[in-house]
């Protein structure tokens, strides 16, 4: 005999009861997320789900974008033509010179025995929108895991640094703005050669942060990447000093940049490919080596033998 | 249920499928390019609220927990923000639909306001705690463009239920 309720009355757990696992289950997904970024899987399995509702979603918008460049005048299209053309002869003695100049500088740092500078190969890729967060300065940019991005390569477009791949889904990665506030990037003053590293504002500007009050920094120096982080390669334009506030009360500078890419914009990105790591000195190379390396016992006992005989 | 106490129209059930269709159709608004102007309101919160106080058996935490993940994913914003702001605000409103449903439809949008601000509060105490960038004061826009909308969406989520006004002589209702 069994004094069950009839099922009609059965209304599941109690709500409080389910309010604490959703609650605790969401703050335990914010920690670890915040902290340990172990949860790409289930993001990636997740955004399986919302990728194709975001590119329908997006369909509208992208069709409105085609009839306004179909309805744009022939007239307008040639000018832009020309002016391209245009362009491209200008720059093409340069890059002629610039070629030259590559190879000189090659063959004067064999000269020094100072190693070469990794060679620049780029790709393109097309921004899809902007992350929907209003918190954080992300794009999304069509390529993706299909395409060989990797989590870390610097982002370009023609005038400078844009950002940085932070996460890559298989179709699609999400490029974390240099303007982000988390996003830094070691610089260096052109003027001068002055090292440091600048820092994302948040609202579309810049920081340089810590530089002593006295240091030698003037409104207007370029600052272009260092190279020092082993991410962006030396060289690239990154932000224009905009202003400089000296206050005796701080021991630092107050300096504020404004990105010489186009950082807010859209239209096609460049991907440069991930920087190559400079192979190790002999001496630390382990994987070149492997005999050294005797953690534990038996392997230690094994190569002390035949040197005991 | 009555759309308020003064109206004497009775509805028709809800239809499941309608509740989870614009569940869907609120999560798509939300992923239009348009939710990046000022003022733009959390369609997916509203709608959860609109259907957690009308339908709180049917729609509840869960579908909060859902959608609020989804919402995380697409946003690319830190996982759980959303789905921690939409829990609590379905439980909220869940627990307050007999007291809601008795007021008329202005004075529910003044209850669906705190809750529609408490979302938004909630993911920027969250993001705040992680370190994130301020976003600006328009952020908070959204919640009052939403609840001022309470009155056309209920008018548009309820209208399947609508019966039609002529009567049948031999029926009593």
């Amino acid at each position: 005999m069994d004094h069950q309720p009839p099922p009609f009355f059965k209304r599941g757990p109690a709500p409080l009861a389910l309010l604490t696992i959703y609650v605790a289950t969401s703050i335990a997904l914010l920690v670890v997320d915040a902290r340990l970024r172990t949860l790409e899987v289930v993001r990636q399995a997740i955004a399986a789900v919302t990728h194709p509702l975001q590119e329908i979603a997006q369909q509208p918008v992208r069709a409105l974008a085609g009839v306004g460049e179909q309805l744009q005048s022939t007239a307008k299209t040639q000018d832009e033509n020309e002016r391209l053309r245009r362009e491209r002869l200008e720059q093409s003695a340069q890059l002629l010179r610039t070629q030259q100049l590559e190879v000189e500088n090659a063959r004067l740092r064999r000269l020094l025995g100072v190693g070469e500078r990794q060679g620049v190969s780029a790709r393109a890729a097309e921004v899809l929108r902007t992350a929907r967060d209003p918190f954080s300065h992300r794009i999304i940019i069509n390529k993706g895991q299909q395409d060989e991005v990797v989590a870390g390569q610097p982002v370009l477009d023609d005038a400078g640094i844009v950002g940085q791949v932070t996460r890559v889904f298989p179709f699609v990665s999400e490029v974390t703005l240099i303007t982000d506030k988390d996003q830094a990037v070691p610089v260096q003053i052109v003027r001068n050669g002055l090292r440091s590293v600048v820092f994302g504002l948040g609202d579309g500007r810049l920081e340089l942060r810590f530089m002593p009050a006295n240091a030698d920094v003037q409104e207007g120096d370029e600052l272009v990447t260092s190279g020092i982080d082993g991410v962006f390669l030396a060289g690239f334009p990154v932000a224009r000093i905009e202003r400089i506030e000296r206050d005796s009360a701080y021991s630092f500078a107050r300096i504020t940049c404004v990105p010489s890419a186009g950082v807010e914009n859209f239209g096609e990105v460049m991907l440069l490919a991930p920087r190559a790591a400079k192979p190790l000195p002999a001496e630390l190379d382990e994987t070149a080596k492997p005999e050294p390396r005797a953690t534990d016992r038996q392997t230690r006992v094994k190569k002390q033998r035949p040197r005991q005989e | 249920m009555q759309p308020t106490f003064t109206s004497s129209r009775i509805l028709q059930p809800v239809r499941p499928w309608f509740v989870v269709l614009s569940l869907l159709a609120a999560l798509m608004l939300n992923l239009l390019p348009t939710s990046e102007w000022p003022g733009i309101p959390d369609w997916a919160a509203l709608t959860l609220i609109f259907w957690s106080v009308r339908e709180s058996r049917r729609v509840g935490m869960g579908w909060g927990f859902a959608l609020g993940l989804l919402m995380d994913v697409a946003d690319a914003s830190l996982l759980g923000q959303h789905a921690l702001a939409y829990v609590l605000a379905t439980y909220i409103a869940s627990s307050l639909s007999k007291r809601i449903l008795w007021f008329p439809l202005a004075q529910q949008a003044l209850h669906v306001l705190p809750l529609l601000l408490l979302v938004q509060i909630i993911q920027f105490g969250v993001r705040m705690a992680s370190g994130a960038a301020f976003p600006g004061l328009d952020y908070l826009i959204g919640p009052f463009v939403g609840a001022v909308l309470w009155l056309p969406l209920t008018y548009a989520l309820l209208l399947p239920q609508y019966q039609p006004v002529e009567r049948d002589a031999n029926r009593p209702i």
